[in-house]
């Protein structure tokens, strides 16, 4: 890889060991995908994926403590992942204990780390920092340094950023130098389909579950996607954005997809249209009957499949504004029908701080704590990563955290049907 | 026995018993639970791979096409290494995605005493040949003995 006099003399060590150990590690990386160079990190703000004060995560600790003493500090603010606790969401005595004398014993300490490090105020948890409430929403054509695969895909598919699937600790590192190598889907060739997939339902497709299907298929590659305008139109509406948001997570997750194309939507197949789509690229056909083939064969992982489900998560990842108001008044139509006045099984939504924040400051904060339903910033998924939380009965919208955890997946009808009218 | 010869992504010689996913690996489904619960043996809680769930991965040869899902893979695979609970070798039949070779990288920069050869682009062969329980060797150019 090219580098510049000053970038080689920082890997010589004309900064120090640790910067130029910093450097070292981008490099390397960058070298192992080809990459011709070193570009700037042009977006204002980065994100990071690791928020949580978890006992595993030591080795990291130690590494930020490493990086804040020796002066490397990252030359932007930062949004991270959502905080792993929450005295709102439900939790027995001894979930509580695991919770927060175990598990996340170091949150605390954590956070002062970060706040050292660059973090942007104490309310910047969230995975969907894109959100316009959040403040960190890159533009079209940026450069970025973040980690955290929902946001990833949403910040190249949807905003027209640029940004690798960097993982976790490597975000950090471009943040501190300034400066990513060029590989992959910071190049025009890396942007490029190399997948067609057909979209032909009969129906809008569940955004998770199309989105489950898709990265199963393709797993990194890019896909170009027809069919979905005629279901979300051709303009990123609010609707749209929260529609490609859980999408874009179910393909990240259940794949490893950084980027794709909707047809007559998404910025770039707007502007370039099938100019976008690689030679030879491959083709997947989606009907209904794949779809339900998807469901269908997802592992069920609660001990018993037929019990009732104690909790409800909604929100991996967190909800957008209008879609906690339109949940708002689905689940009060459903209760209405049903004759209920509270949700029949614990239900939290989650959502980032900010958001969270302003729609409290509605009518529809109180309409929705008056179903019983549960508002949250926390993030189910550091929520259900424990031995006692796997045992119970959670079931979820996200297919996301259908990936990691023991919730049970459902569509968002079916959610629905079994919160407001009960029934397996 | 047949040898296979990839591109070297972290250096060094090791001979383990292999395990294999046809699928793509996710760090953080298969490593998570047991990073956090001081799982020795570090045995895969991913239910979504069947070729692993349930099986020991720390000082195993692990053969796998790519690793998937969320970009805490890189740290997770460095937590692992850092515990002392990672694979003695991560073998890829593909090229290697950003998220193993972060966590490889991470490693071998900032924890020098830990080894865990990385070679990627063995070829889809080398997948359909090696089979669990199999003994496999790296070298220090590439070259993987299946055996």
């Amino acid at each position: 890889m090219f580098l510049t006099d000053e970038q080689q003399a920082i890997l010589n060590g004309s900064q120090g060991e640790t910067m130029a150990k910093v450097w070292k590690t981008l490099v390397m990386y960058g070298d192992t995908f080809g990459a011709d160079k070193m570009v700037p990190v042009t977006s204002e703000y980065n994100h990071l994926v690791t928020s949580f004060g978890l006992k595993m995560m030591t080795p990291v600790f130690d590494l930020m403590q490493k990086l804040i003493d020796d002066g490397a500090i990252s030359q932007q603010k930062f949004s991270v992942d959502p905080r792993p606790v929450d005295k709102n969401v439900p939790a027995n005595f001894l979930q509580n204990f695991i919770f927060n004398k175990i598990m996340y014993a170091t949150q605390e300490s954590y956070e002062s780390q970060l706040k050292e490090l660059g973090l942007m105020d104490d309310n910047a948890f969230t995975c969907a920092c894109y959100l316009d409430q959040m403040g960190n929403k890159p533009k079209k054509g940026e450069v970025l340094s973040w980690a955290e695969s929902s946001a990833v895909v949403y910040a190249n598919s949807v905003l027209g950023a640029r940004c690798n699937r960097n993982s976790g600790i490597m975000d950090i590192m471009g943040s501190i130098a300034g400066y990513v190598p060029h590989f992959g889907l910071l190049t025009d060739e890396g942007r490029k389909a190399t997948w067609i997939i057909k979209v032909q339902t009969t129906k809008k497709p569940e955004a998770q579950l199309l989105g489950s299907a898709i990265g199963m298929k393709v797993m990194e590659d890019v896909p170009y996607i027809y069919g979905m305008d005629k279901w979300l139109g051709e303009e990123l509406t609010d609707e749209a954005c929260a529609y490609l948001k859980d999408f874009g997570a179910a393909t990240a997750s259940n794949g490893a997809v950084g980027l794709y194309h909707i047809h007559n939507l998404t910025p770039e197949a707007k502007e370039q249209g099938e100019s976008l789509i690689a030679e030879g690229a491959q083709v997947y056909v989606i009907d209904d009957a794949e779809l339900q083939r998807v469901q269908d064969n997802y592992p069920v992982m609660w001990k018993n499949p037929a019990a009732k489900p104690k909790l409800c998560f909604v929100g991996c990842p967190h909800m957008s504004f209008q879609q906690l108001v339109d949940w708002t008044e689905r689940v009060e139509q459903g209760l209405k029908e049903s004759g209920h006045k509270k949700v029949l099984v614990p239900t939290v939504f989650t959502t980032a701080p900010a958001v969270k924040a302003e729609f409290e400051k509605t009518e529809y904060a109180a309409r929705l704590a008056a179903t019983g339903v549960i508002l949250s910033y926390i993030c189910p998924l550091m929520y259900m990563n424990n031995p006692l939380c796997k045992a119970m009965p959670v079931m979820t919208s996200s297919n996301k955290l259908r990936t990691y955890t023991t919730a049970r997946y459902y569509t968002e009808d079916e959610i629905l049907e079994k919160i407001t009218k009960g029934g397996n | 026995m047949k040898e296979f010869k990839g591109r070297v992504v972290a250096p060094g010689t090791v001979t383990a018993e292999a395990v294999v996913s046809h699928g793509g690996f996710n760090t953080l489904a298969s490593l998570q639970g047991a990073l956090q619960f001081g799982d020795k043996k570090a045995t895969c809680g991913d239910q979504n791979n069947p070729d692993l769930h349930g099986r020991e991965l720390a000082g195993k040869a692990v053969c796998l096409p790519q690793t998937i899902g969320s970009t805490t893979g890189g740290l997770v695979l460095y937590c692992a290494c850092a515990m002392n609970r990672q694979p003695a070798c991560m073998l890829f039949s593909q090229p290697i995605d950003s998220l193993a070779a972060a966590g490889s990288i991470l490693a071998s920069v900032w924890l020098p005493d830990v080894q865990m050869p990385v070679v990627d682009s063995l070829g889809e062969e080398f997948l359909d040949y090696v089979k669990e329980g199999m003994t496999v060797t790296v070298k220090e150019d590439g070259v993987v003995v299946v055996e």
